[in-house]
Formats: C-alpha cells, structure tokens, sequence
C-alpha cells in the first residue's frame, strides 16, 4: 500500500451561527463526519455543490481552522500536534481568486520570497535565486520579479500563488478551485501546469472544483460531498462510468448534455439545497432524491465500502 | 502569455507614477503647499517674526493692520489690545496650532490603531470590549468631558495635548477595526498562515500596510479636529493659558473689541481656517494616492 499522506477520520467543524441577539446561537455543521485519506501522488477531487463544506474540509486539512471532533493525521502526524513551520513546508493551499490571494503592497518577487523567509533558512542571495527558478518553474517571466499584483493578469496572478504555495517543496497542495476565477482560455494552462508541476516535483494534489471536465481530465479519484459529509469515493474513471449515489448521478446528468434537442438536462435537483443549520433528517438528500424510499426520512444510510469505491445511501443496503 | 502591459512597466518609472498621481490632484496641491507654508513658519517662527510675541507696548496698543489707512509697515497686521505684534503671534501660534494637532493625533491614532487593529484581527471578546469602549468613548461629549478635565487639572500645553490624544481615538479604531476586518478575510492573509508565518508578522506586513492609508485619511482629519478643539478650548479660557499666542486664545482677547478692531478676530479665524482646510484637502488627496488600486 502506498504512503498515506491525509487521514482524516470523523472530521467534524461546526460553526456557530448567532441569530440575534436574544434568540440564541446555532451550530452549523459545514463538516459533518468526514473520512477521507489521500495516498501520495494522488490527486484527490472533492466535487459538490456550493456550500456543502468543500473550502471548510480544505482549511481544517490546511490547519487554518481547527477542526470541532475527530483527528487529521497528515503523513503519519496529528495535525494540531504538528509544530506551525513544519506543517508549511508539508501542505500548501492555492486559492480560487487570484486577486484576493495576493497582497497588493508587495512585489511578486517578495510575495514568493514570504514562505523562505519565514522559514529563516535562506539568505537574500540564495532567495533571489530559489525565486527566480521557482518563477520560471510556473512559467512567469523574470521580468515581472519587482512587479506589484496589479500588474498581472489573472493568469499572472494564478502562476504566482502557484509559486509561492511551491517554492519550499511541500508534498500536498490544496487547490480550491484553482482555475474559476480566470478566462476560459487560461483555465487549461493553468491545469495543465498544476499536472505538469505534480509529476516534475511528486506532488499531491487535493483539488476543489465544480468543473466535473477539469475532474474528469486531472484527478485520480474523486470524492461527492453533500451537505458536509462525503457521500461517494470512487477512482475517477469507476466513478465516472458507474456512479452509485444517486447525487453523483445527478451532478453527471447536469453536465452531460447527450443530445441539444433535449434541452436543459433534468439533473431532478429540482428542490432547493437544504439550509445546513438545519439539514433533513436520514440520509440529508432525500428531499431531493429521485430514488428515495419511505426510511430514507428517517434512517441515516452507513457507507459501505466495495474496493476502493465507498458510498453512502441505503439503495446499496446488503439485503437482510 | 501577452497579457502584460510591458510598456507600464519599462516606461514609467516609479517616481513618474507618483508625480503624475500628484498632480492629478490640485486639491492636494494646494493644501499641501499651505500645510507646508504652516510647517515651515512654525519650524522657523524665530527667525521670521518681525518682534518679540511676548513684549508689550502700551503705547502702539490695537494699531491696525497695514492695509488700514492708520496702519503702518511696522506692525503689518497690527497689534493687539497689549500693544504685542499681531503677525509675530500669529506666526508663534502655528506653531502650538501644529503641535497640538500632531500631538494629539499621535496619541489617539496610536491608541485607536492598536485597539481597532486587535478588535478586527482577533474579533470574538477582543472585539466585543473594544467595540463597548468605542460605544463609551462615543457616548462622551468631547468638549464637555476636555472642559471638565482642563478645569480639574489646570490647562496648559501638555494637558490639552494629552485630554485632547485620549478623546479622539475613536474613528481611528472605528476605522482601523473595519478595514482590519475587511483584509484579514482576504485570502493573502489566509496564504500567509498557511506559510507559517506568525501573528506579529502578519499584523504588520500583510494588515498593515493593507490599512494604513485609512491611517493617514484618519490622522489629518484629526488633526484638524484637534487644532479647532484647542481654539475651542482656549477661546473658552480652558486650553492653553495666556500669554501663549495661541489662535483660540487670540479670537478670545480679541472678542470684547470685535466691533471696533475686528481684524483682531478675524486674521486668527481664517488662519485656523486655512489651516484646517488645508490639512482636509492634504487627506483626501493622501487617501486617493495611497490606494493600491491608482498605482497604474
Ligand atoms: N466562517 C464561517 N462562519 C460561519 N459559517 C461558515 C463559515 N465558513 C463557512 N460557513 C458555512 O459553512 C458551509 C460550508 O461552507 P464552505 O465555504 O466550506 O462551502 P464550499 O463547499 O467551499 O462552497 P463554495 O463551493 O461556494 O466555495 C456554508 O453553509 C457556509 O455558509
Ligand atoms: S439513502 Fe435514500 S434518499 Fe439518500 S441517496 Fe440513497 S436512496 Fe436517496
Ligand atoms: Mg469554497
């Protein structure tokens, strides 16, 4: 078995939601009981609607929010026992908007200096070097080393966070959707790098993204949350060609548009997302699940594991 | 890959940038050349004032200004109803004019900083006393609570410099707490976290200098907010105490022969008008050139 580099088991992280003041506080769960590990060299898709807890998932894996129950261990370590340096140079996240993820104040040259200098192991000179070949690693011209965010293009501005999330060589790389905030026309350099980077340095990737193409064409596996909780794991290809839960079939359904004279594909996500603060009861999806039965209301299916494909609805229930 | 413009980048060098950001401002232009006028008057008040501020000549008591037909070049704005020179006062009084206006905005900018800062950054109960001291402080009627405390201490300089510094921190740390909360969501902060870099470390190079030039908006308006507070307080007789050429203080003396010889109210009252203008047009332009956005 290959070197596990993420285990998470039962991850949970509630926010607590106030309601005003005089009618009380609320928990959200944004992550609610989440399995997950991730092999090296992996790269790992989490796929799912806006809001189930994909970006919350990623910062506790980061360790930028703490998580509420359960235990992270990345390669081998708890995660809350890793000391803040160490857990730099192991995981590094790449943000969905470039324009947010760069401080506007600084050069580029010193914005992917930051991660070196704060590790205090380089001088100026050899900074300056490990930059500029970090720079040209990602394909941003040396040129642009005094150059202020505002500068760039979105592209640019990818490739730079890109660099900087990479010049101290971590091992995992936590993208939340790397490529929707740019131009079309720049998504496929920008994922084409990422590939591209992930073999030159042996990375691992986990990757965000609502683009079920950009899954299709980098990942390895991918993983369906709903509501917080993980709800199907499959490699890409089985998951793609055989997908059990009936939400991953419908996320299919609604990109896969099989003949123009039909129209909008009827994806039966018809019923609206449910509000997290007070998720349905049972298995959550079944306001909106075409295949739902009278005890999906009220049981909570268990995941059942076949292989390496897991999934969590009651339709795969062993007959008893 | 074309997407940069490179000729921004070769053939504007920084300082051409700055200069053409500069005087795209007229506003700026003018309030700057006054504050620095002021500046450089009060810096070097010794050397230009034509007389001694203090000394009194009975005799040459409310002569006129100049322009007045019983005026006279020796005292070009004339003298006050203790015979001192108008002009030399005026020119000693930007000075404690600037004094307590810096003075008082170090003081409550730096206190306002710290506490907006912390309150934005680290929310939950941090921001939760902030905010209650913020709604207390704004709940104090600035004038009555710096009369009060002149009146049981005693004005002079320092005091009304110190009341004045603990009264006006409030829109610093209103401010500073709101743009604090606005740039620590952006995600550079989140990626310099997740680089290990330290509390102190992102407080002072990614929020920092990210808030900043609300800092110096902020710092000229209260600036100017000081400088008319101090008139205030002296015209009442509660800030700075005679013989001191203070401007309030000037429009105080000179309030009894306002009929007759109103030159005696009105050259202090435009020049703290002036002054405080002056300092306003300085900050909107301070902010409009600062923002990262206009560095193009
Ligand atoms: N800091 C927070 N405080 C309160 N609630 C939060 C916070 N962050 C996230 N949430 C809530 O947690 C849930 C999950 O949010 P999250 O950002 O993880 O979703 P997401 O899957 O990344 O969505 P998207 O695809 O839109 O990025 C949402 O309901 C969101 O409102
Ligand atoms: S458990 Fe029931 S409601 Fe939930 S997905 Fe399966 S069939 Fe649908
Ligand atoms: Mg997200």
């Amino acid at each position: 078995m290959a070197e596990l580099m993420i285990d998470a088991k039962d991850v949970t992280r509630n926010f607590t939601i106030s309601r005003g003041m005089f009618r009380g506080k609320q928990q959200l769960k944004a992550v609610n009981g989440v399995d997950l590990t991730v092999e090296r060299g992996e790269v790992l898709a989490l796929v799912g609607e806006s809001g189930c807890g994909k970006t919350t998932l990623a910062k506790v894996l980061l360790g930028l929010l703490p998580q509420t129950s359960g235990t992270v261990e990345l390669c081998g370590q708890p995660i809350n026992d890793v000391p803040r340096l160490a857990l730099a140079r192991t995981i590094q996240p790449i943000f969905q908007d470039p324009y947010s993820s760069l401080n506007p104040r600084k050069t580029i040259g010193s914005i992917i200096a930051l991660p070196m200098k704060v590790q205090g192991i380089a001088d100026q000179d050899s900074m300056r070097r490990r930059v500029e070949e970090t720079m040209d690693l990602v394909g941003l011209p040396p040129r642009l080393y005094d150059a202020f965010p505002n500068q760039l293009s979105g592209g640019q501005r990818q490739r730079v966070a890109i660099a900087r999330a990479l010049v101290n060589r971590p091992q995992i790389v936590v993208c939340d959707e790397p490529t929707s905030a740019l131009d079309v026309s720049v998504q496929s350099q920008i994922l084409n790098l990422l590939n591209d980077l992930r073999n030159e340095l042996n990375l691992t990737y986990i990757i965000i993204s609502h683009n079920l193409a950009v899954v299709e064409h980098i990942a390895t596996r991918v993983a369906v949350m709903y509501l917080g909780r993980i709800v199907e794991i499959a490699d890409t290809d089985t998951l793609f060609k055989d997908p059990q839960h009936p939400y991953t079939r419908a996320l299919l359904d609604s990109v896969l548009t099989p003949d123009p004279n039909m129209g909008i594909p009827n994806n039966q996500l018809g019923a609206s997302y449910p509000n997290p603060i007070d998720p349905p009861s049972g298995c959550s999806f079944h306001p909106r699940c075409v295949n739902a039965m009278p005890h999906c209301a009220t049981v909570a299916p268990n995941g059942k594991a076949d292989g390496g494909h897991y999934v969590e609805c009651h339709l795969y229930d062993d007959a008893s | 890959m074309s997407e940069i413009n490179s000729k921004t980048l070769e053939s504007q060098t920084k300082s051409s940038v700055f200069r053409r950001r500069v005087f795209g401002h007229q506003g700026v232009m003018i309030g700057a050349a006054i504050v620095l006028a002021a500046v450089l008057i009060a810096l070097s008040a010794p050397l230009i004032a034509p007389h001694d501020p203090y000394y009194q000549d009975l005799l040459n008591r409310l002569v006129p200004p100049v322009w007045d037909s019983r005026g006279s070049w020796e005292h070009i704005l004339g003298t006050d109803h203790l015979g001192r020179d108008y002009l030399s006062r005026l020119i000693y009084g930007a000075r404690i004019s600037l004094l307590i206006g810096v003075g008082a905005a170090l003081i409550s900018g730096l206190i306002g900083t710290v506490l907006g800062v912390a309150a934005g950054y680290f929310g939950g109960r941090v921001d939760m006393v902030v905010t209650f001291m913020i709604t207390v402080r704004l709940s104090m009627p600035v004038v009555l609570v710096a009369l009060a405390v002149v009146a049981i201490v005693g004005g002079s300089l320092q005091v009304v410099i110190m009341v004045l510094g603990f009264l006006l921190w409030d829109r610093f740390a209103v401010v500073m707490r709101s743009s604090t909360l606005q740039i620590r969501s952006m995600d550079y902060v989140a990626a310099a976290q997740a680089v290990g870099c330290s509390t102190t470390r992102i407080l002072t190079t990614e929020i920092m200098p990210n808030v900043v030039n609300n800092l110096i908006v902020i710092a000229t308006l209260e600036i100017a907010h000081a400088i008319i507070l101090e008139a205030a307080l002296s015209f009442l007789g509660l800030g700075v105490q005679p013989p001191l050429p203070s401007w309030g203080l000037m429009v105080s003396e000179g309030k009894d022969m306002m009929l007759f010889e109103p030159w005696l109210i009105t050259i202090p009252g435009v020049a703290l008008f002036l002054l405080v203008l002056a300092i306003n047009l300085l900050g909107d332009g301070a902010r409009d050139i600062t923002a990262p956005e206009n560095r193009n």
